[in-house]
């Protein structure tokens, strides 16, 4: 079972295409690829997000998540395979594309303004205004309203909007970022390494917000490399490493420890302990690296065998 | 009182939260930029007006306001253009070459006046353009491209001039048609209570209405902040960088034409080897006035009140009758006053 199989299981709910009466993805990736010059940075990614839905990418450093987010979110364009919004095929020219599409970002640096207040921030690039012509200006007020309305909703109690961004915690400014994505009428959201800054309590209320934009209907893309992250909130995983996916699974027919396993890569914990072996002494540390790798693959195996026909696929 | 018309507005009261009773409004005003600049302006105010009798006369204080709205004109851009997060070294010659170029085109076509001005209105946002094109383009420091421009601007201001006009000074151009009109427009006085107050400070006082009204209540003012602050968020949340940013450039030239014009029609011919220099004393006016450095901080009034600061250094040595060498003095030890107070005041509003 491949990944264009998944894509015919988990159909769009209750959503079809007008003409061919055939279900079709809020977003869809088809054999993406990118390049940057003779670097391959991305080669044959298949996914998709659907309405109401959390699509994990995970992967190591390096592994491709930032390429791939950067091409749905139009700051770089894909040179290879298909990328389709509700159905439709897509090649984004700008940032401005992609949100005009409905496609929001939450970068890892958030996209924020550290020294500009919250509400000019939540507000910024797409400002409200009243007047006409030269003398159209914003409309202050109501855009202050809109921010804390909007930031008690999801569960953010502010002290005061015109607070400069930077002085909010990591987890606060997460949730600036996710609710203005949201307001702006967001289909889907993609979050870029949400977590990785962030202590446990603060990660658990960004996950608790990332389950509060899916069930507002939005579709996500969640991109995280901490697999006990992406698991408890996950519909689907795709597993990137150098470039290429090396699995993408429904949540029903993966564990946790699968996924850690394979995040965790067994055939590298294999060759590390084959370099140490080769360097001599410190058996210790051999040994413990021998008993993971035992350990690794013996998870792996197991899921390999319980799922006959795995939709892995490299 | 002359500095009662460069006060920043008083912060608006919001309706909040319990929580955010301890930030009173007297800590709020003292985490605006300029507030550094204005505890400046009344100490020097104060300062001269207690060592010299005539400094707080209306005619002096017309002097002075003149003085720094030739500065606040220019200091007005290129506030805009540090909140912006660029710099701009060739401002000070651009002006020259503002004139320049309205005196020697219609001195040697024989047009009217305003003719060359309006040509030099064109030629002036060009430079600006320029400079921020090629700003965008390279993503080369402003600091770079600017300097490049200022040496190019240099050179050609004297060669043209001497090309065209044979002389290091313009031609005059007080016979042509439209000189005098010209001349109400861009350097006449206006009598306010028997005291003549020159138009520039109207000018003055109009651009930094409009400059404050654009940064804080329009779009165009958010996206100014954010660019300086941090073009790439920017960027990413479908602010048009490079629009802005060449929007800046053309802003400060066209400040440049302004003063340009006054500086042409004061008289009725421009030195072709000035302006050289004043690039600077418009960065100082502005850092004065708390625009960081880095960009995406600071105030127009602010940059107001750093002019104004060195419209009273620079006529109150004369009015307390010292000897002008001290000006260059002053002016330094106000900028690391101004700066350091600055960056104290914000800590210590930022921290509450």
């Amino acid at each position: 079972m491949n990944a264009k199989q998944i894509d015919q299981q988990t159909l769009l709910r209750e959503e079809k295409d007008p003409l061919t009466h055939t279900p079709v993805h809020l977003l869809s990736l088809d054999a993406v690829g990118k390049h940057y010059g003779n670097i391959i940075a991305l080669r044959e990614v298949t996914m998709a997000v659907d309405n109401g839905r959390v699509t994990c990418v995970l992967g190591d450093n390096g592994a491709g998540k930032s390429t791939l987010i950067k091409i749905i979110a139009g700051l770089h364009q894909h040179d290879a395979g298909v990328l389709k919004i509700m159905g439709e095929e897509r090649k984004f020219n700008s940032p401005r594309d992609a949100l005009d599409a409905g496609i929001a970002t939450v970068y890892q640096d958030l996209a924020v303004v550290p020294l500009m207040p919250i509400w000019r921030n939540f507000f910024l690039g797409s400002e409200l205004t009243t007047g006409f012509g030269p003398f159209k200006s914003m409309d202050v007020q109501k855009m202050k309203d809109i921010t804390l309305k909007e930031l008690a909703e999801m569960g953010i109690d502010l002290r005061d909007v015109e607070q400069p961004i930077g002085q909010l915690s990591g987890g606060e400014r997460q949730c600036v970022a996710i609710a203005r994505a949201v307001y702006f009428g967001a289909k889907v959201l993609i979050l870029d390494e949400p977590t990785a800054a962030l202590g446990v309590k603060q990660s658990g209320v960004v996950l608790r917000y990332i389950l509060q934009a899916r069930d507002r209907g939005l579709g996500v893309i969640f991109i995280t490399h901490n697999p006990h992250h992406a698991f408890p909130v996950g519909d689907r995983f795709l597993l990137l490493k150098r470039g290429k996916s090396i699995g993408y699974y429904d949540k029903k027919d993966i564990t946790l420890d699968e996924l850690t396993a394979q995040m965790a890569g067994g055939a590298e914990l294999a060759e590390l302990a084959h370099e140490l072996e080769q360097l001599g002494g410190h058996t210790q540390a051999l040994k413990e690296v021998q008993a993971e790798v035992a350990g690794v693959t013996e998870v792996t195996d197991v899921a390999d065998s319980s799922r006959e026909g795995s939709p892995r696929h490299a | 009182m002359a500095n009662t018309a460069t006060l920043p507005p008083a912060p608006a009261s919001a309706p909040g939260d319990e929580r955010i009773g301890r930030r009173s409004p007297i800590q709020k005003f003292l985490g605006r930029p300029e507030v550094g600049a204005l505890v400046g302006a009344v100490v020097l105010f104060i300062f001269f007006a207690s060592v010299s009798g005539t400094f707080t006369q209306p005619n002096a204080l017309a002097t002075i306001l003149y003085g720094s709205s030739t500065i606040g004109i220019m200091a007005v851009g290129v506030s805009l253009l540090m909140i912006g997060g660029e710099f701009d070294l060739s401002t000070g010659v651009a002006v020259i070459s503002s004139a320049l170029t309205a005196s020697l085109f219609s001195w040697n076509f024989s047009l009217n006046a305003w003719v060359g001005v309006l040509l030099a209105l064109v030629v002036s946002l060009g430079i600006g353009f320029i400079n921020g094109w090629i700003l965008v383009k390279t993503k080369l420091p402003s600091f770079i491209v600017t300097l490049a421009t200022f040496l190019m601007l240099t050179g050609l201001n004297l060669a043209l001039t001497r090309l065209i006009g044979g002389s290091v000074s313009s031609p005059s151009i007080s016979k042509l048609d439209g000189f005098d009109s010209a001349h109400a427009v861009f350097a006449s006085s206006i009598s306010i209570g028997g005291v003549e107050v020159k138009i520039t400070v109207f000018f003055w006082i109009f651009l930094v209405a409009v400059a404050s009204w654009v940064l804080l209540r329009t779009k165009v003012g958010n996206w100014i902040f954010a660019v300086g602050g941090d073009a790439n968020a920017a960027r990413a949340v479908g602010v048009p960088v490079t629009k802005t940013k060449i929007g800046l450039f053309m802003a400060v030239g066209f400040c440049g034409w302004i003063l340009g014009m006054h500086n042409l029609f004061a008289f009725d011919a421009v030195q072709s080897g000035e302006g050289v220099g004043n690039e600077f004393l418009y960065i100082i006016a502005a850092v004065i006035g708390g625009c960081l450095l880095t960009g995406g901080y600071g105030s127009a009034v602010g940059g107001a009140i750093g002019a104004f600061i060195f419209g009273m250094a620079n006529k109150g040595i004369v009015y307390a009758q010292w000897n002008p060498d001290w000006f260059k003095f002053f002016l330094g030890l106000m900028l690391l006053l101004a700066t350091i107070v600055n960056l104290i005041v914000k800590r210590r509003a930022e921290l509450k």
